[in-house]
C-alpha cells in the first residue's frame, strides 16, 4: 500500500511502474489511466498519490551526471534524495542552497513541490537554483526548461507537482560552505509582533526559523524560541568532521489511537520551551540536526496512529501576517487541539520562478494535527477562514483537504499554469481541487 | 582496490557496489552490454570520484571478445586489483521448459559468457600473482528447484568453477570470492511479486564490500540466506519436490 506521510486514509494507485534508466520511454497507459512520479513519499497529504491510477517510482533514477567541484554546479537524476546528495557534496565543500526539514525527499519532488528552507529570506526557494531540468512527456518529447529556454513550461515545472511531465534530471547551483557546522543562536519571544522584531532584525543570519508554543496557557499564547544560523566559517574543532548521525532511533509500528494528544502535546511544549528556552546563546551545530530534526527518528509519522495526521502550512502575505497569525493562534488555543508542532517562519522577497510555487513575502505557520476526523476537520475549516479573509494561501505538498476555491484564491497563475499541463499525469490532490 | 575491472556494469547490484568504490577514488574499466546504460552508470561513477580509464560495449555471447577484453584492461589499468563479474539474466521458468533458445540463451547468458572470463581472469591474476575476483552468482545454485532450474543449473555451473579456483590458488595471494545474493528488488526481477524475504542493492552492497575486501570464499547476501540455503540443501527430494518453490 502506497501512503503518503500524513498516513492519511487516501486511496492508493492501482500500479507502481519504475523508471529505471532517464533515457528510457514512459510507459504507454491504457484507456484514460494517468501518471504521477512517486519519489520518497514525504509529500503529507494527496498531491504524491493518484488515486486508481498509475504510479511511476524515480528512486532508480538515482545516478549522478557531473558534479563540477570547483564551480559547484551539480547535474543529477531525479531520483536522487537530498540525503545522497549531501553525501557526496558536503566532504568536498559544498551545500544544497535551499533544505526543508527533511532530507529524505528527492531532487524531483524537491522541485515539483518548490520546497523552501530556513533561508528563504536569503535564498528563495529551491527553484530559485535550479539552472535547468528535463522533462519527458507523454507525447514523447524532451523538453530541456530553463529560464532561459522552454521558459512557460519550466515555470509550469517548478512547484507544478509533478503534472507536467516526468522530470528526469535536472542541473542545480550549490553554495560553498567551509566547515559541515552552523553557528546557532536561539532567543525567546513572547508573542508574534516580538517574533517579527526578531526575524526583521536577523537578515544577516542565513538561517532562521521558529517554534511556536501552541499550547501556551491563557496570555502567553504567541511564545516561542527563536533560532537562527549560518555556516560556521571555519570547523570549531568540536565535532568529528565526517560525523554522519545514522537513523538509530525509529517507530516500528503505528499504535491504534494516536501518542500525540493534548496531555503529550500539552507536557512535550512545555518541556520544550523550558529546555530550550534555557539554551540561548550561541553554539556550533553540525547541519543534520539543525536541519532535519524528525529525521534522527525513522517513520515519525507513525506516532500519530493508524488514523494519520495533517498537516497545515499556511501563509499570510503582507502586513496582515501578525494580526492573522495570533488571530489563527488563539483559534487553535481555544479548540483545545494543540499542536505538537508550530512553526513560525518568515519568508522574503525573492520571488519563485515558479507559477504555482507557494512561498512569497509574508509569515507562514506550519502545524500538524492528529486526525480525529470531523472535529479535526472543523478546526481546520475555520482556520481556512482566516486565511482566505488575509488573502493568504495553504501549501500544497502537506494538503489533503483545501476546497477548490481556496485553492483557486490562493494560486491565481492556475490559467497560465493548466496551458502547460500533460494530459497523461494527474494525481488526487489535482482532481480534488480543479473537480 | 584501486584498479577494478567490471563485467555487467550496469546490474543495479552491481552499480550499488562501485559506489563504494568510486567514493574511495577508485580507477575503473568497465563492460556492459548497453552502450547508453554503461554510459549513464560512468558518468555516475566519475561524479562519485571515481575514474575511468576505460568502457566498452559488445555482446556478451562473443567469447573472443571477452578475452580480449581482459588483456585490454590489463594494458589501461596495469595492475589489476579487482576482477567483478556481475553480469547476468532472469529467464522466465516456463519459458525455458517450451523454448530451447531460451535454455540456450540463459547457458550463454549466466555460465558460458561468465566461465570464459573467469578463466582469462584467472589467468590474468595468476600472472600478477595476486588481486581477487569475485563473482556475483545466486542462491538458485545451492540447490535445484523446480520454479527456476535452469537458470540454478548455470549459476551452481559458476559455483562449481570457483570452488576450483579456491583450490588452484588455495596459499596464494589471490582470492576468489562467490557472492551469493538472494531475492533482490532491481531491474532484473522487475514484475515479480516482492515479500519479507526480499532486499534491495543499496542494503546489501556494503556487506559485499566487506566480503571482498575480507577475500572470504563465499558470500551469502543478506546474511540470512546462508541459513535459509542451508536447510533446503538438507532437504530431502521428497519434501523438497512438495514445496511450491
Amino acid at each position: 500500500m502506497v501512503a503518503s506521510w500524513g498516513r492519511l486514509p487516501i486511496d492508493g494507485p492501482v500500479q507502481t511502474l519504475e523508471a529505471d534508466w532517464r533515457f528510457e520511454e514512459l510507459p504507454v497507459m491504457a484507456g484514460d489511466d494517468t501518471l504521477l512520479a512517486f519519489g520518497n513519499g514525504r509529500s503529507y497529504g494527496d498531491s504524491c498519490i493518484n488515486s486508481q491510477a498509475s504510479h511511476i517510482s524515480t528512486r532508480r533514477l538515482n545516478r549522478f551526471i557531473k558534479f563540477d567541484r570547483e564551480q559547484g554546479i551539480l547535474h543529477c537524476e531525479s531520483g536522487l534524495t537530498l540525503d545522497e546528495i549531501l553525501q557526496l557534496i558536503v566532504p568536498t565543500g559544498w551545500f544544497l542552497p535551499v533544505v526543508p526539514g527533511t532530507r529524505f525527499i528527492t531532487l524531483g519532488g524537491a522541485i515539483a513541490n518548490d520546497v523552501h528552507g530556513k533561508n528563504h529570506h536569503r535564498a528563495g526557494s529551491f527553484g530559485c537554483h535550479v539552472r535547468s531540468l528535463e522533462l519527458l512527456r507523454s507525447d514523447r518529447s524532451r523538453p530541456v526548461c530553463s529560464p532561459e529556454g522552454n521558459r512557460e513550461l519550466f515555470a509550469a515545472t517548478i512547484g507544478g507537482l509533478g503534472l507536467t511531465g516526468l522530470i528526469t534530471s535536472a542541473e542545480i547551483r550549490l553554495i560553498p560552505i567551509n566547515s559541515c557546522e552552523l553557528v546557532t543562536e536561539n532567543l525567546t519571544f513572547s508573542s508574534v509582533s516580538e517574533f517579527v522584531d526578531i526575524s526583521n532584525g536577523s537578515a544577516d543570519w542565513e538561517y532562521s526559523v521558529a517554534w511556536i508554543d501552541s499550547f501556551a496557557r491563557k496570555g502567553q499564547v504567541g511564545r516561542g524560541i527563536f533560532s537562527r544560523a549560518k555556516h560556521a566559517e571555519k570547523p570549531s574543532g568540536l565535532q568529528p568532521k565526517t560525523r554522519r548521525l545514522g537513523v538509530p532511533m525509529g517507530v516500528p509500528f503505528a499504535p491504534p489511537f494516536s501518542l500525540i494528544n493534548k496531555y503529550t502535546v500539552d507536557y512535550f511544549n512545555r518541556a520544550y520551551y523550558a529546555v530550550n528556552s534555557g539554551k540561548k546563546g550561541r553554539k556550533y551545530s553540525h547541519y543534520q540536526p539543525f536541519f532535519f530534526p524528525l529525521d534522527a527518528i525513522a517513520n515519525w509519522n507513525r506516532i500519530y496512529g493508524s488514523s494519520g495526521f495533517y498537516q497545515y502550512q499556511c501563509l499570510i502575505p503582507g502586513e496582515a501576517g501578525q494580526e492573522a497569525v495570533q488571530q489563527l493562534l488563539n483559534d487553535i488555543h481555544l479548540s483545545g487541539e494543540g499542536s505538537f508542532l508550530a512553526v513560525l517562519k518568515e519568508f522574503g522577497e525573492i520571488r519563485s520562478p515558479g507559477l504555482l510555487s507557494f512561498p512569497r513575502p509574508g509569515l507562514t505557520l506550519a502545524l500538524d494535527f492528529p486526525n480525529r476526523g470531523e472535529k479535526t476537520r472543523r478546526l481546520l475549516e475555520m482556520l481556512d477562514k482566516t486565511v482566505e479573509r488575509a488573502g493568504g494561501a495553504l501549501y500544497p505538498a502537506k494538503d489533503a483537504r483545501m476546497s477548490p476555491a481556496l485553492f483557486a484564491t490562493g494560486y491565481p497563475a492556475v490559467d497560465e499554469f493548466i496551458s502547460q499541463l500533460d494530459p497523461a499525469f494527474s494525481s488526487a490532490f489535482w482532481r480534488r481541487v480543479r473537480p | 582496490m584501486k584498479n577494478i575491472l567490471v563485467f555487467g556494469a550496469t546490474s543495479a547490484i552491481c552499480h550499488e557496489l562501485l559506489k563504494l568504490y568510486a567514493h574511495s577514488g577508485a580507477n575503473f574499466s568497465l563492460l556492459a552490454r548497453n552502450g547508453a546504460k554503461l554510459a549513464a552508470v560512468a558518468d555516475d561513477l566519475v561524479a562519485r570520484g571515481g575514474t575511468v580509464a576505460g568502457q566498452s560495449c559488445f555482446d556478451f555471447s562473443l567469447w573472443e571478445k571477452l578475452e580480449a577484453a581482459v588483456a585490454d584492461a590489463k594494458a589501461e589499468l596495469g595492475h589489476i586489483d579487482l576482477i567483478l563479474v556481475a553480469h547476468g539474466t532472469l529467464p522466465d521458468a516456463e519459458k525455458c521448459e517450451a523454448s530451447m533458445a531460451a535454455v540456450k540463451t540463459c547457458m550463454e547468458d549466466n555460465f558460458t559468457s561468465a566461465a570464459i572470463i573467469i578463466q582469462s581472469a584467472a589467468g590474468l591474476l595468476a600472472t600478477q600473482g595476486a588481486g581477487t575476483l569475485a563473482v556475483l552468482s545466486s542462491v538458485a545454485g545451492d540447490r535445484g528447484r523446480k520454479s527456476n532450474y535452469v537458470y540454478g543449473a548455470a549459476k551452481s555451473g559458476i559455483d562449481t568453477l570457483l570452488q576450483g579456483l579456491q583450490g588452484r590458488f588455495f596459499g596464494t595471494d589471490i582470492r576468489v570470492v562467490n557472492i551469493k545474493p538472494g531475492m533482490i528488488e532491481s531491474p532484473m526481477t522487475q514484475g515479480m511479486e516482492s515479500g519479507a524475504l526480499w532486499s534491495t542493492p543499496q542494503a546489501i552492497a556494503p556487506a559485499i564490500h566487506k566480503a571482498i575486501a575480507k577475500g572470504r570464499r563465499v558470500c551469502y547476501v543478506p546474511g540470512y540466506w546462508r541459513l535459509i540455503m542451508l536447510v533446503i540443501r538438507c532437504l530431502p527430494t521428497s519434501i523438497l519436490a512438495r514445496l511450491p518453490i
